[in-house]
């Protein structure tokens, strides 16, 4: 059933992700929106294209997630036209993807009063002029300008003994790169301003040279932590574009590949809670077990992190009954090995110190913020696209969402311990029921301009990819949506009240991407 | 505490052997004197700098730290700064946007030092290639000594790319 949004006219798409599109003008563009906001539904991503080679200027695209599923407001802006009504209001997760719309396309969001949100850069930081976008198809690839000079306008805070700490962006550990501003009295965190973007290299216009085919290898490297989840969700908008619907057993192959991604992800991170909280003990053991996990991928599917086996139509490997028994062993083994380990973390009286009240997001700050993923779960948020709206395996496989209320760092801690125990009885059911029948069949071709979407829920949060299709097989337009983008905001606000030195470790049970973010 | 220690001792001992060096993972040669290579091949300090992965080779990096490799068994320990640095450890491929910190990085290393490139990105700017935004490879922006491929490389072949680089010629 299509959304009831009072004035649209919503065309509904194919694929294994209920979606619908609908052309809108500025005036809809709002209308709608605020329609759908009143109606709950979240701001899933937004983005923007050039489209004067079809008779335009730009398109804005809207993601929303509604209730009954996503709606792709499509609002196309005149030849010459510079701005496009500002959505920040309605859902405050929209004020760094506008700014990245400016940065890329060079539209600006502006609000019904006329002045702009937000005009500083967001990908942009000197490594192209203010008055160039390089996401304009007039704009080649390999264009390089010399780099000019990075200025950035944080917001200052002011008072009696305020103090500045700048970090970043390149960090103490094995992190990624991103600048971290923090005002403090003392040590207790006034304020913390995030300024990313340094990874910015250029995805969306080099997805614009790719066949759809072949770019699912980029789109498995937006974020090398969540390659199965963006695959995937590339291989559904293209499946969809190209009415094929891969058969069941490539699609409960993929979940397993999923869970285990999932399974690796927060066996990593709870030994680095662990660590960050003081107990060296934690990431020796969390990290063996990883490790273990990996070589069975390495050994089982032919890669530790499961790049490229995802791929159109189907995957890339299949397991045989000798598999599955090592499969099935693994996770009887790992299982074990996490109770004992989850029984030594709650007993530990330090840990628990440090992970209680630590770093706390109130349902009521995620839900105003838009935050999705185990961050929202962890913050009363039942948000799993898993469960919820459960696309084909998932809706036979029925995962149990795991939620706490608390938001603190403990609860991000007790999500995870809970999903990978639940990734683990998926896996076995998925094991246990695979059909016969072939893991990858050949799609069909794709006409040109048809759009597509991928949402799965990756380990972090939910996945989008949106894909427009050119001539002769090529992408015309990717954007890949990390949930990063939602969640980034949040951190700012779960730091707020804590000390300095708690900041890693409440940065560590939100995990976030950088790459995702930074495109 | 008995659950923990009876955990530790259950698992036991899991480090395996530390892979031997690969000179032909080596991109230039007869920078540090033989001298200087073995004192750094006996304690190394090595800084990671992330110029734009896609973070796929950093959880690889992660890897080398834990007990299976257990690069901290061989005398080599990651530092929170560039100036405790012997040796810069490098993914990338090196996006516009960090093209300028890694040179800031690579400057506050002392003399004499180190720099290694991990990832099919780092060595050749990978899927991502060149343009408005990335420069590709490393060695475009800092001089590189070894260069590890893989997408990402696995533990034992980053270990290895460390130990090359302090290798001795003689």
């Amino acid at each position: 059933m299509a959304p009831a949004i009072p004035g649209l006219q919503l065309t509904p798409l194919p694929g294994a992700a209920p979606a619908w599109r609908a052309e809108v003008d500025a005036q809809g563009w709002r209308g709608a929106t605020e329609a759908a906001a009143a109606a709950g539904a979240r701001l899933g991503a937004l983005w923007a294209s050039d489209e004067r080679q079809l008779g335009g200027g730009s398109r804005v695209r809207a993601l929303l997630v509604c209730y009954e599923g996503l709606v792709c407001l499509e609002l196309l802006l005149p030849e010459g036209a510079t701005t496009f009504p500002d959505l920040s209001d309605l859902f405050s997760c929209a004020a760094r993807m506008q700014r990245a719309i400016y940065d890329l396309v060079g539209v600006r969001a502006v609000a019904a009063g006329g002045q702009p949100a937000d005009e500083r850069g967001w990908l942009r930081h000197a490594a192209w002029p203010a008055d160039v976008f390089p996401l304009r198809r007039d704009i080649a690839m390999a264009t390089v300008w010399p780099a000019g000079e990075d200025r950035y306008a944080f917001v200052p805070v002011e008072g009696d003994g305020v103090h500045e700490i700048p970090v970043g962006p390149v960090h103490a550990g094995t992190i990624e790169p991103g600048h971290f501003r923090f005002s403090v009295v003392g040590e207790r965190v006034l304020r913390l301003e995030e300024r990313l973007g340094y990874k910015h290299k250029g995805i969306e216009k080099r997805f614009e040279e790719m066949g759809l085919e072949e770019a699912i290898r980029l789109a498995g490297r937006v974020s090398g932590d969540s390659t199965v989840a963006y695959a995937w969700a590339y291989a559904m908008a293209l499946e969809s574009m190209a009415g094929a619907v891969p058969s069941e057993r490539a699609l409960l192959l993929r979940a397993l590949l999923l869970e285990r991604e999932r399974i690796a992800n927060h066996l990593g991170d709870l030994g680095y809670l662990g660590n960050d909280g003081g107990l060296a003990f934690g990431l020796a053991q969390f990290s063996r077990l990883k490790e273990d996990l990996l070589r069975t991928n390495a050994r089982v599917f032919g890669h530790r992190y499961l790049m490229d086996r995802v791929v159109p139509g189907g995957v890339a490997i299949d397991v045989d009954t000798a598999a599955t028994a090592v499969l099935l062993e693994e996770a009887d083994r790992l299982e074990r090995d996490i109770r004992r380990l989850r029984a030594i973390y709650d007993d530990h009286a330090g840990l628990q110190d440090r992970f209680v009240a630590c770093g706390k997001l109130t349902a009521e700050t995620a839900a105003l913020l838009g935050v999705v993923g185990l961050a929202a779960r962890a913050s009363g948020l039942a948000l799993d696209a898993r469960v919820y709206p459960a696309h084909a395996p998932y809706d036979a496989l029925e995962p149990r969402m795991c939620t706490r209320r608390h938001g603190d760092v403990a609860a991000r801690v007790n999500v995870r311990f809970e999903e990978a125990l639940e990734s683990l009885r998926l896996e076995r059911r998925i094991l246990r029921r695979l059909p016969l029948g072939d893991c990858r069949a050949p799609l069909p071709t794709v006409a040109a301009g048809s759009l597509g979407f991928g949402w799965i829920e990756g380990w972090r949060g939910e996945v989008f990819v949106a894909l427009e299709a050119g001539a002769g097989g090529t992408v015309r337009r990717c954007h890949p949506h990390d949930p990063s983008w939602q969640n980034w905001p949040a951190l700012e606000h779960a730091i707020l009240g804590n000390i300095v030195p708690d900041f890693p470790l409440i940065n560590k049970s939100f995990n976030l991407s950088y790459a995702g973010q930074d495109l | 505490m008995h659950k923990l220690l009876r955990q530790i001792a259950r698992v036991g001992i899991s480090t395996e052997a530390a892979p031997l060096p690969d000179e032909a993972l080596r991109q230039i040669t007869g920078r540090l004197n033989d001298e200087v290579l073995r004192l750094l091949g006996r304690a190394l300090a090595i800084r990671h700098v992330d110029a734009g992965s896609c973070n796929g080779c950093e959880l690889e990096i992660h890897g080398i730290s834990n007990p299976y490799y257990n690069i901290e068994g061989l005398g080599i320990r990651f530092v929170a700064s560039p100036r405790h640095a012997d040796m810069l450890l490098v993914t990338g491929p090196v996006s516009r946007n960090m093209q300028e910190a890694l040179r800031r990085t690579y400057n506050a290393v002392p003399e004499p030092k180190l720099v290694v490139a991990v990832g099919d990105c780092g060595c050749t700017g990978g899927i991502f290639g060149e343009g408005y935004a990335s420069c590709g490879r490393i060695a475009k922006v800092i001089p590189v000594d070894v260069a590890v491929p893989g997408c990402p490389p696995p533990p034992a072949a980053i270990v290895q790319g460390i130990l090359t680089a302090v290798q001795r010629k003689s």
